[in-house]
């Protein structure tokens, strides 16, 4: 076979012999779904994609695939996946995250993976809770949304990630909702081949703890514009989004970052001239 | 199931293939549905998913016998022809942990009818009479498929929400 030539694979290929153990009903098992048929769909041999996740729900997802997979520190999957990265280019990485392990505990990380653009995909399933610490609010948790945890909502204006992704240098920004598997599948090839840090926001319900979310599937719409390589315009769009619109919504060409060392990072024996005194 | 959500069919070839491919995916959300009810211990439900999962890819491999030297098309790859869901899958976000086999049939019985609305578009719509035809016998067999979940739902009527023994049901205050 012609090494260029990708592999017929299956998604079952890329899927492990370890069982979710997801609630039933939730959206996450529909991005599980959606990644592993983008995987097949790029053809890639599973020794050669990485999966990194940090905490939570959504970070399971590791374990789900049999690519190489880091289930690593709250907060600090995105620093795990750019060393990965820049250590070994020839893989291709996703990393993989929620709402509260991406844009509360990993915040900062998120702001100068986007700044720092090195050619990774990010995905992160927002369900607008922490689900898996029993329901608490998280960034991207509405105001007004009661509960025991939080008695007449927190009242705090929600994280807007797709403006935060943009102003802070994304090269790709897009939202998915994991109810539809199949344009979530094509929307996360579409970010692994997009040169640089693509962010990937997909809607992802958790049905346990946000049941109101099941009519995410009547409010969600494809994004009525056609991807624009314009931050300026792409940011006028983002600030009046709904968060429902669906699709690529910024596709940038600014260039991956590319480590100047690279190659000396990658021969151990040149390590020693590091350390010449 | 929008219109939008319909593939394009352009040949008995490609019909055949898209009809495996419904049936094959029927049966993979069957069997996920299961093993997320082993996982939650509801292991009535999880043999009633492997059942219907077991069902599911019978239908499959008649298609693909019907097919014969014709063939069966790609299906539309690893991917999949549709921009939403696949039309017979059973709805995931229906599901629950402490779910009877009243709502698992429910799932079914939507599924079903999915696939039927599917087919029964297709018989209708400007495309070639040998896949309208075709098209129209496989709404016939979904049309049975309904039927059959309507008798099965009279077998097992609507149950309790919640299993008897969870005093901790997530979401509970």
């Amino acid at each position: 076979m012609n090494a260029a030539e990708p592999l017929k694979c299956r998604p079952s290929d890329y899927k492990s012999e370890v069982k979710p153990i997801w609630c039933p009903g939730c959206g996450d098992y529909h991005v599980l779904m959606a990644l592993t048929r983008a995987m097949a769909a790029l053809g890639l041999p599973p020794e050669r994609l990485a999966v990194v996740s940090g905490i939570g729900c959504s970070s399971r997802i590791p374990a789900y695939t049999n690519c190489y997979g880091f289930h690593g520190v709250h907060g600090r999957s995105l620093a795990v996946a750019t060393g990965l990265k820049i250590a070994r280019p020839d893989i291709t990485v996703i990393c993989a995250s929620g709402d509260g392990d991406g844009y509360s505990i990993g915040g900062n990380h998120f702001l100068h993976a986007c700044r720092r653009n090195v050619d990774l995909a990010y995905i992160v399933m927002d369900n607008h809770i922490y689900g898996m610490t029993k329901g608490q609010p998280s960034p991207t948790t509405e105001p007004d949304f009661d509960t025991a945890l939080a008695p007449g909502g927190t009242g705090l204006r929600p994280f807007n990630p797709l403006v935060v992704a943009l102003a802070s240098g994304a090269n790709f920004v897009a939202r998915a909702y994991s109810g539809n598997p199949n344009e979530t599948a094509e929307l996360i090839v579409d970010a692994i081949k997009h040169p640089g840090f693509s962010f990937v926001e997909i809607l992802s319900p958790c049905v346990t703890y946000r049941p109101d979310q099941r009519s995410w599937k009547d409010r969600v719409h494809p994004a009525p514009v056609t991807p624009t390589d314009d931050p300026a315009r792409a940011a006028r769009r983002l600030m009046t989004d709904d968060g429902f619109n669906l699709g690529v919504l910024y596709r940038g060409n600014r260039a991956p970052y590319k480590p100047p060392t690279a190659a000396a990072m990658l021969a151990p024996e040149s390590l020693d001239e590091e350390f010449v005194v | 199931m929008s219109g939008a959500n319909v593939p394009p069919v352009t040949s008995v070839a490609a019909l055949y293939g898209i009809a495996h491919r419904i049936e094959a995916d029927a049966a993979e959300r069957y069997v996920m549905l299961a093993d997320q009810m082993e996982t939650h211990n509801n292991l009535e439900l999880a043999r009633m998913f492997r059942d219907l999962a077991r069902a599911e890819r019978l239908h499959a491999d008649k298609i693909r016998d019907l097919a014969g030297s014709i063939g069966i098309g790609d299906g539309g790859g690893p991917i999949g022809p549709w921009k939403s869901d696949s039309p017979e899958a059973a709805d995931l976000y229906a599901a629950r942990y402490d779910m009877s086999p009243h709502d698992a049939l429910r799932l079914a019985l939507a599924a079903e009818e999915r696939a039927l609305a599917f087919y029964t578009d297709l018989a209708a719509a400007k495309v070639d009479r040998a896949v309208r035809d075709l098209a129209a016998s496989f709404a016939v067999e979904e049309r049975e498929h309904v039927a059959l979940c309507h008798r099965l739902l009279e077998r097992y009527p609507p149950a309790s929400a919640v299993r008897p023994g969870d005093p901790d049901a997530p979401g509970d205050r």
